[in-house]
């Protein structure tokens, strides 16, 4: 694996095979060094188009535990304000000897282009591409499930009849399309649910099912696991619903919603959350909730795929 | 290209019992034992040795596995290898003799990778090394304290190693070189 850009790429197997050895990667948390030397003398460029502290936080602390070197590259106060092209940037990074980048970038397809334009030898990551994808949440919200369902037991197993609920902003949201993709190759059901505004055209094409209506949703999936995503105040450019109270009550995740859940649904969100607009504190803090299991994990998982990427040579 | 037997299933049932043997006289007992298997056939082996310890000693050693690959220093000469678990018997290894297991001896290197990979785990008393197969060439200054057979090949030679449980045969066969 050269790179990783998409989860629609990923076959099964592979996507097992990343997840098991994100299971490897977390055991090496639990020893007395944890630390491996393995991608010494490997420099990691994380290259930041847009804001973000956990991705880019998550990606730092995975390439150090592998004894990477990191370089942090963030577009503001750098020469992208003052109008360079991002295959000048690219270049610069390369030129410095970055063996690995790791993008994020507010256009969608910036890291394919990265990847595949010949520009850098480099192998490339997707750290989340404007509203297309984020592969390595999907990666750790699967990871996350299969942990909780599994236990000890959860190497080499998929998702096969695991009820998922992703419910909200689906048109903004690359991690909705990145966990449709991953979760489906993985054998698990997908439901959106969202108001109409929110959901992009052609939803069908995705191959799951749709709702308007949380409450009819939950009541008739009756999920194993509730996925809300983030109202994206960044994104709201336009009326999408009328605002955020009626929001909050028609597709929240409220205690009450909480409380009627099947006893063993989990709760998630990729974080930031907005509490109280699509995730009530009850929900949140819940044990239920695997937010913080979420952020363990991502460290895990972008380790494994770091390695995939990075740690074999030319050859492969 | 002609392949022949050296070791058939019963020699490798006997070079194990006497490695057996051998850790519990260089240990005197089998207190503070810890065997930690290298995968894949390692930890086949370490199991072995493992219920070979408890049958002659009549004490149960904990039996462990140490993946290595993530501590190699030819990963970027090859495809990507996948790990395989580490997993640390109850007890850990600190202060404790631990024996690693491995099926075939010959750069050193693995043995070099697993005993960085056992220094992240804790820090044992002693490590001693246990092969069923030493076939020389080293490239690093490591030996084997215990060997079940010393089989001089030469490099353009392959040793396979089969064990019931991984393979469908139990066999040590040799293959090729230009005898």
């Amino acid at each position: 694996m050269k790179h990783l850009l998409s989860t629609a790429d990923l076959g099964l197997d592979e996507a097992i095979r990343i997840l098991d050895i994100a299971e490897d990667m977390a055991d090496v948390s639990t020893r007395e060094v944890r630390k491996l030397p393995t991608l010494r003398g490997i420099t990691v460029v994380n290259l930041f188009f847009e804001d973000s502290t956990r991705t880019r936080i998550s990606f730092e602390a995975a390439a150090k535990r592998l004894s990477a070197d990191v370089i942090n590259f963030s577009a503001k106060g750098s020469s992208v304000s003052k109008g360079e092209s991002l295959k000048d940037t690219a270049q610069t990074l390369a030129a410095m000897g970055a063996d690995g980048i790791v993008i994020r970038h507010p256009a969608s397809g910036a890291p394919r282009v990265l990847a595949h334009s010949g520009w850098v030898e480099a192998g490339v990551v997707n750290a989340g591409d404007g509203t297309h994808e984020h592969p390595t949440q999907a990666l750790l919200d699967a990871f996350t499930m299969r942990r909780r369902f599994h236990g000890a037991a959860a190497r080499g197993r998929d998702l096969a009849g695991t009820r998922v609920l992703i419910v909200g902003d689906v048109l903004h949201s690359r991690v909705a399309r990145s966990n449709a993709w991953l979760l489906k190759t993985l054998g698990a059901e997908v439901t959106f649910v969202a108001p109409p505004t929110l959901l992009p055209n052609g939803v069908a094409a995705f191959g799951v099912d749709v709702y308007y209506d949380l409450d009819e949703a939950l009541a008739r999936v009756q999920p194993d696991v509730v996925m809300m995503l983030r109202i994206q105040q960044e994104r709201m450019n336009a009326a999408f619903f009328p605002n955020g109270r009626e929001y909050a009550r028609s597709w929240g995740l409220s205690a009450t919603r909480l409380h009627g859940l099947p006893e063993r649904t989990l709760v998630m969100h990729p974080g930031p959350m907005n509490r109280g607009l699509e995730i009530s504190d009850e929900a949140a803090d819940s044990p239920r909730s695997t937010v913080l299991e979420q952020v363990t994990n991502g460290v895990s998982v972008r380790m494994a795929v770091l390695y995939l990427t990075l740690a074999a040579g030319e050859t492969n | 290209m002609s392949t022949r037997t050296v070791l058939s299933q019963a020699d490798i049932h006997r070079a194990l019992t006497r490695i057996a043997h051998e850790i519990l006289e260089g240990n005197r007992g089998a207190d503070d034992l810890v065997v930690m298997g290298i995968p894949t056939r390692g930890v086949l082996l370490a199991d072995r040795i493992g219920d070979a310890l408890r049958a002659i000693s009549g004490q149960a050693v904990p039996v462990g596995a140490v993946d290595a690959t993530l501590f190699r220093d030819d990963l970027r000469r090859q495809p990507t290898r996948a790990p395989r678990p580490t997993t640390v018997p109850d007890g850990g290894i600190d202060g404790k003799t631990v024996v690693l297991v491995d099926d075939v001896l010959y750069s050193g290197r693995t043995i070099r990778a697993a005993l960085d990979a056992l220094s992240a785990i804790g820090r044992p008393r002693v490590v001693r090394l246990a092969v069923l197969v030493d076939r020389g060439h080293r490239e690093l200054p490591i030996r084997a304290d215990y060997v079940g057979k010393n089989l001089p090949t030469s490099t353009s030679e392959r040793i396979f190693v089969r064990l019931d449980g991984i393979d469908d045969a139990e066999e040590v066969a040799i293959e090729g070189g230009d005898r």
